[in-house]
């Protein structure tokens, strides 16, 4: 819970920009955040939005770990060259976006990685916002060994045949027999991707199969309410959802 | 939202980025979240040279009303060079 700690604790947290063997083996950058100590301590890999890897995510990284948490945030764009974060995301949209295939092999490399510490308890969650709760979704269906899935309000887990690309060819919802780990989404009433129906229709979905979920949706709010830079920032629904992204991760990472 | 809506063009021309002068090959207009912008949307100019690197970019956000202007200005300054008969 936010703002909950011990005035009398120790807490000490490390984050740096460090790089892993992700995709292909490819050695991209990751932003990793980690509470100081010999754990046992359970991961997140933490996706990035499409507009980039960001100082937003880098404090969203850091978030998790003061929570107790080892976080790592890949570079997703890091194969499109270096700059400023909004430099590197035009590139990216010049490019027509990064590829979700390159999204799943990335994850599920940090997904490893995160395993792989001596620090670690062995359970791993992932998180995003935007288009990363949409590859959220798409990574937890597509890569086993997950313990929790937060969808912050993805847009195109439903998506017409129409908006199918290339980068983008399966719509995370026809994944959803795959989903083997419980998910958290959280929503805005007012948002136009996911709108209401679309996560209705995916509720339904995870429903009809029986899926561990839970949905929770919010009035007075739209796309990107817990972006405190930006006008969409709703700081009462930010909190409350906050708090709801502890608690699950509380109850399926440290229990 | 993330809309993914994205146009690219190669271009001729020049741009004044951060550093200076450089040559443009490629322009895309998109609209999706806006970066500086105080609006959720806006329209993504980015005149670009890919080959210099990333920050070889002129970036320009717009309203959409602010983008329908800036064509119509552009159809009228092309419309009367091309009138004018003075070349490039």
């Amino acid at each position: 819970m936010w703002n909950s700690f011990r005035t009398d604790s120790h807490q000490a947290t490390t984050a740096e920009i460090t790089r892993y063997a992700a995709g292909g083996g490819d050695l991209i950058h990751a932003y990793v955040a980690r509470p100081e100590g010999d754990g046992p301590f359970p991961g997140v890999v933490v996706l990035h939005h499409m507009p980039g890897w960001d100082e937003f995510y880098q404090e969203f990284t850091r978030r998790l770990a003061s929570h107790g948490y080892t976080a790592i945030c890949p570079d997703l764009y890091c194969r499109f060259g270096h700059g400023t974060p909004d430099d590197v995301t035009a590139t990216v949209r010049s490019q027509g976006g990064v590829a979700d295939e390159s999204v799943v092999a990335d994850s599920g490399a940090a997904l490893s990685w995160l395993k792989s510490l001596p620090t670690s308890n062995g359970k791993v969650g992932i998180i995003g916002s935007c288009s990363a709760g949409r590859h959220a979704v798409l990574v937890a269906s597509r890569v086993s060994g997950f313990d929790a899935v937060v969808d912050l309000w993805g847009g195109g887990v439903v998506m017409a045949p129409e908006q199918l690309t290339e980068k983008r060819p399966i719509a995370p919802i026809s994944l959803t027999a795959n989903l083997n780990a419980p998910l958290l989404g959280i929503f805005g009433n007012d948002d136009q991707s996911p709108t209401p129906a679309q996560v209705d229709q995916h509720e339904a979905e995870l429903k009809r199969l029986g899926k561990s979920y839970e949905f929770h949706r919010y009035d007075g709010a739209g796309h990107g309410f817990f972006y405190y830079h930006v006008p969409a920032y709703r700081p009462q629904q930010a909190m409350d959802g906050w708090a709801k992204v502890f608690t699950f991760f509380g109850t399926h990472l440290k229990g | 939202v993330c809309t993914n809506i994205a146009q690219t063009t190669p271009i001729q021309g020049s741009g004044k980025g951060a550093s200076g002068w450089f040559t443009l090959s490629r322009a895309t207009v998109g609209y999706d979240h806006a970066t500086h912008l105080q609006t959720e949307h806006a329209l993504l100019l980015d005149f670009l040279n890919p080959a210099l690197g990333v920050d070889a970019r002129v970036a320009v956000e717009l309203t959409l009303d602010s983008g329908r202007a800036l064509i119509s200005q552009l159809q009228a300054a092309i419309a009367a060079a091309e009138a004018s008969g003075v070349a490039e």
